[in-house]
């Protein structure tokens, strides 16, 4: 982006791209869909409460329609007979939209090595930010939001553009 | 001994196979073919009114023959009184007449017994997966079952 001024040194006009204009609307517009199944589910709702206040970055609006949503957060454990549900609601999501996985069963399984378990949601959909901990705390929500206005502003893959990973 | 046991083995001498009640808890192990027969008369008979299926579930004893057994939990609501019934299956039979026509609540119970150790109720008036979806393969409750065993991912239903 440039700045043009003029003689006097007053600012005139700006200078930028038709993308970096929309990407700044995007990244302050995300509207997170809550996908809370497990105790991460708490730790959002804290993220979102008083104290931590995500609105803060512009995730205000907490959409539960996927057609209104355009960042999934996965937030608990995803089990066999889970996964074509959370697949549907990911299928139904407007484009562009990025995934968030949330603390440890969403991203591995976590301790649940068991037969019921899904091992990852990156089994089967796309992830751009994992959170790692049991439980993450509302910091670690706060971080990947903004990991995904970076994501945003630069441009850079969502990965989706990158899945399946061969 | 027990008023319960007592009337059982007088009633079925060639069907109970052992009794005890170790800490006042009745227990009897019975043979397979009549135990409709055995659930009926301990629903039915006066002295005894056992109208409560409370559980029934299944028993993996790895290594041993007969492999798996059945455990019935009974509870009388009249007489305050509770009694199991225990019943062994070999491996390469596991299969035992429903109690469903008997209680119909034990419905369930019986699902789940097929789900988690493939003990197949005959006469079932909907044996399937109650707990695990109709793709998963096995019996995870089997102590035989792989630990680390993966099952198909299954699609969104169309």
């Amino acid at each position: 982006m440039a700045v043009r001024r003029d003689k006097d040194g007053a600012p005139g006009y700006a200078l930028t791209t038709l993308e970096s204009l929309i990407a700044w609307g995007r990244k302050y517009s995300l509207y997170p869909f809550t996908f809370a199944t497990a105790c991460c589910g708490i730790e959002v709702m804290g993220a979102f409460g008083t104290h931590y206040d995500l609105s803060r970055f512009g995730a205000e609006v907490v959409r539960f329609s996927p057609r209104q949503a355009d960042v999934l957060l996965v937030a608990g454990t995803i089990n066999y007979k889970m996964a074509p549900v959370l697949k549907r609601i990911y299928d139904q999501m407007l484009e562009p939209k990025w995934v968030i996985s949330m603390g440890a069963c969403a991203c591995s399984g976590g301790f649940y090595n068991n037969y019921t378990v899904l091992q990852g949601i990156d089994k089967i959909l796309p992830v751009d930010v994992y959170i790692p901990g049991c439980p993450p705390n509302p910091e670690g929500i706060i971080d990947a939001v903004v990991r995904i206005q970076k994501i945003i502003e630069t441009g850079a893959p969502r990965a989706a553009e990158r899945w399946p990973i061969k | 001994m027990s008023v319960v046991l007592d009337r059982l083995r007088e009633r079925f001498p060639a069907d109970v196979v052992s009794t005890h009640s170790d800490f006042g808890d009745d227990t009897a192990l019975v043979r397979r073919e009549r135990i409709v027969e055995i659930l009926t008369f301990l629903r039915d008979d006066p002295e005894m009114l056992f109208d409560f299926a409370m559980d029934l579930t299944g028993v993996d004893y790895l290594g041993e023959e007969p492999r798996f057994e059945v455990v019935y939990h009974l509870y009388s609501l009249e007489k305050k009184r509770r009694v199991r019934i225990k019943v062994r299956l070999h491996e390469a039979d596991p299969v035992i007449d429903t109690a469903v026509p008997v209680w119909p609540g034990i419905n369930w119970y019986e699902r789940e017994a097929w789900d988690m150790y493939g003990i197949v109720f005959h006469g079932h008036p909907n044996l399937k997966r109650i707990l695990l979806y109709e793709a998963f393969e096995g019996h995870p409750l089997r102590k035989d079952y792989p630990k680390a065993k993966r099952q198909p991912t299954i699609g969104p239903e169309e």
